[in-house]
């Protein structure tokens, strides 16, 4: 539609007004999916009128559209390679009978029984996940970072006071997404996306999070070692959780994409205020 | 950042139903506050103010708030007891009621939280625990540097607690001002001894005096009864005690005879028996200054035996004013100026005495 990446498959480049389920997608979309996107239109009106409202394009909108219109905007693939992901131990996962049977699409092979993840699947998968968290910070969007390991508690904390976001690294009380009117108060605004940092709890099973995020709609962004469960997260990233390098990694990464889109949000405001002030 | 419409929506709901739209007004909290409403309620209450400067005649500019009170009492007469439940026009923005802080909204107009570990529900707690580890952190790091420098001390300065106590979870609670259950106190005191136990932990002697209480002696409760001259130029004290019913007095000279008075008459005849004589004598024979005073003693009421109890008292606490500090506090350790609680406990209806029940019999 805007200039995504060349595809293989015949596509249609006619322009659809952005509908808000398709903010998420970067490539253009395929015949079947045009046809579909038709054919269901009538269907759509009828059931949820609201989603139809074609949004009026203000300059917000515009600064907003920046990040889904360009490439990479945040050049998030600079900021690590597959060699820093390989030293930083991220490839070590857990033993043959820890495995989780969906994570077996992203190992690359076993060696000794302890399991070695893709690093070319990870890079591909991290560079999404930093991408989709630049833009719900450049949108202003609230992101929780998740983490239930006692040893990187500190670490999480840090990282998310540095770059102005939120984190939960202490025991998850019951409805804290699900029954957030009571728990906070009437009107409270729950986060935009969740980090997972790990996504087991102390016992080794999978985070209560996971679920309700799922529950109440927010995307999820998460590492998943080889004992982990990836298939209700919205972006996971296999990847070591264990290694304190790991970790720290990870923190380093999210920190700088989170810093790099706010100051570009700052500047494009600033730049378009001074447009506004001269046009004045 | 998805919705199309941005009217209080928690979360981006893709369909809804009308069960979802309506609020559960009864399960949620206390209302909370925003610093925009406060400030408005405090704009409007400045403007009542002025109108009823004016209704009452007076001058708007310099209308305080016990004219207030005058005003609204002459308005609204009230003949209720409680006063609290008169009519009342005051802004009380501290934590007594109106706007207490727990109350206040914890995010801005664009719904950011304002605190980094909002989302955790106990903010202030958690935060408390983060800062606490952070400086374990930063101890250890400090002792490794001198580790690898060679400047370990051997023997490292210790903070003093020996007068001091940890704050209570009520102080803390307070200070907090947000409920704290007794685990995670426990786990906050636990951190606070582990900080305390390392050899280097004096980089953080303020941080951990500031959650210590100081513990008051209590040898500084006692009134000490002034030593006085009489004409004589001998020094002498006077002092009371109490013991069940009786009250008695002393004066104690500083003469050298050894002599005691009580009620006009000598000592033995007034107490025949033994132990009363032992009980006046104790605090004399603790001190060991048996022949070095005089006693005058007067007593009423009660009995032998607590009339003696309630002239030991009187004795004590006059030979505190010639007696140094260190003596005083061993007199009081020793329980010679502690007034004996003990009194006589009523009769109950349906039992034969104080604690006697009646006979119980099986048939």
């Amino acid at each position: 539609m805007f200039g995504g990446p060349q595809l293989n498959y015949p596509t249609v480049d006619i322009s659809l007004p952005l509908h808000p389920l398709l903010y998420h997608l970067n490539r253009k979309l395929t015949p079947s999916e045009v046809s579909f996107y038709l054919l269901t239109a009538s269907l759509r009106i009828t059931f949820f009128p609201k989603l139809q409202l074609k949004p009026v394009l203000t300059v917000s909108d515009k600064i907003l559209d920046l990040p889904l219109e360009k490439q990479d905007l945040f050049r998030v693939s600079e900021l690590f390679t597959v060699k820093d992901l390989f030293d930083a131990r991220v490839h070590l996962g857990h033993k043959k009978g820890c495995r989780h049977r969906l994570m077996e699409p992203y190992l690359y092979e076993s060696s000794l029984d302890y399991d070695i993840i893709d690093l070319d699947k990870t890079t591909e998968h991290l560079r999404r996940a930093l991408n989709v968290t630049a833009q719900t910070a450049y949108g202003g969007g609230i992101i929780l970072f998740i983490s239930r390991r006692r040893q990187f508690c500190h670490l999480v904390e840090n990282t998310a006071e540095e770059c102005g976001e939120y984190a939960h690294t202490r025991y998850w009380q019951g409805g804290l997404f699900t029954n957030a009117h009571v728990q906070y108060g009437p009107g409270v605004r729950l986060p935009d996306l969740v980090v997972f940092l790990s996504t087991l709890n102390n016992v080794f099973q999978q985070h209560v999070a996971v679920r309700d995020a799922g529950k109440m709609n927010i995307p999820t962004v998460g590492v998943v070692d080889s004992n982990c469960n990836p298939s209700l997260l919205t972006y996971p990233v296999p990847g070591n959780d264990d290694s304190p390098v790991a970790v720290e990694l990870y923190c380093r990464l999210f920190k700088t994409t989170i810093n790099r889109a706010k100051d570009k949000r700052k500047q494009m405001d600033n730049k378009h205020d001074i447009l506004l002030k001269s046009i004045k | 950042m998805l919705m199309s419409d941005s009217s209080a929506a928690v979360s981006p709901q893709i369909c809804g139903t009308p069960a979802l739209r309506r609020k559960n007004l009864g399960a949620a909290g206390p209302e909370k506050f925003t610093a925009e409403f406060i400030q408005k309620q405090v704009e409007e209450f400045e403007i009542g103010k002025r109108h009823l400067a004016n209704m009452m005649g007076e001058d708007p500019e310099n209308f305080t708030q016990e004219d207030i009170d005058r005003s609204i009492a002459y308005l609204f007469p009230s003949g209720l007891f409680e006063k609290r439940a008169r009519p009342l026009m005051k802004v009380r923005l501290s934590a007594d009621l109106c706007f207490p802080p727990c109350e206040a909204v914890q995010w801005g107009p664009d719904g950011r939280p304002f605190h980094f570990l909002f989302y955790t529900g106990k903010q202030y707690y958690y935060s408390l625990m983060h800062d606490l580890y952070g400086r374990v952190l930063k101890v250890e790091k400090h002792q490794d540097q001198l580790r690898a420098k060679g400047l370990f001390p051997t023997e490292p300065k210790q903070i003093a607690l020996g007068t001091s106590r940890w704050l209570t979870k009520e102080e803390l609670e307070a200070r907090l001002v947000e409920p704290i259950s007794s685990q995670d106190y426990e786990c906050f005191i636990q951190l606070l001894e582990r900080l305390v136990a390392m050899p280097c932990c004096s980089l953080e002697q303020q941080f951990v005096m500031s959650h210590r209480q100081q513990l008051e002696a209590q040898s500084m409760h006692q009134v000490v009864p002034p030593l006085q001259k009489d004409d004589a130029g001998v020094d002498f004290s006077t002092a009371e005690g109490r013991r069940k019913t009786s009250r008695g007095s002393v004066v104690v000279r500083d003469c050298g005879a050894g002599r005691l008075t009580v009620n006009g008459q000598d000592y033995l005849h007034y107490f025949p028996v033994l132990q009363d004589r032992e009980q006046l004598m104790f605090p004399l024979q603790f001190c060991g200054l048996l022949g070095r005073f005089d006693l005058d003693c007067s007593v009423s009421g009660g009995g032998r035996s607590s009339q003696a109890g309630a002239l030991r008292l009187a004795i004590s606490r006059a030979l505190l004013s010639f007696l140094p500090q260190s003596e005083g506090e061993a007199m009081r350790q020793a329980g010679l100026l502690t007034p004996d609680p003990r009194v006589r406990e009523r009769k109950k209806p349906g039992q034969e005495g104080a604690r006697r029940k009646f006979t119980w019999k099986k048939r």
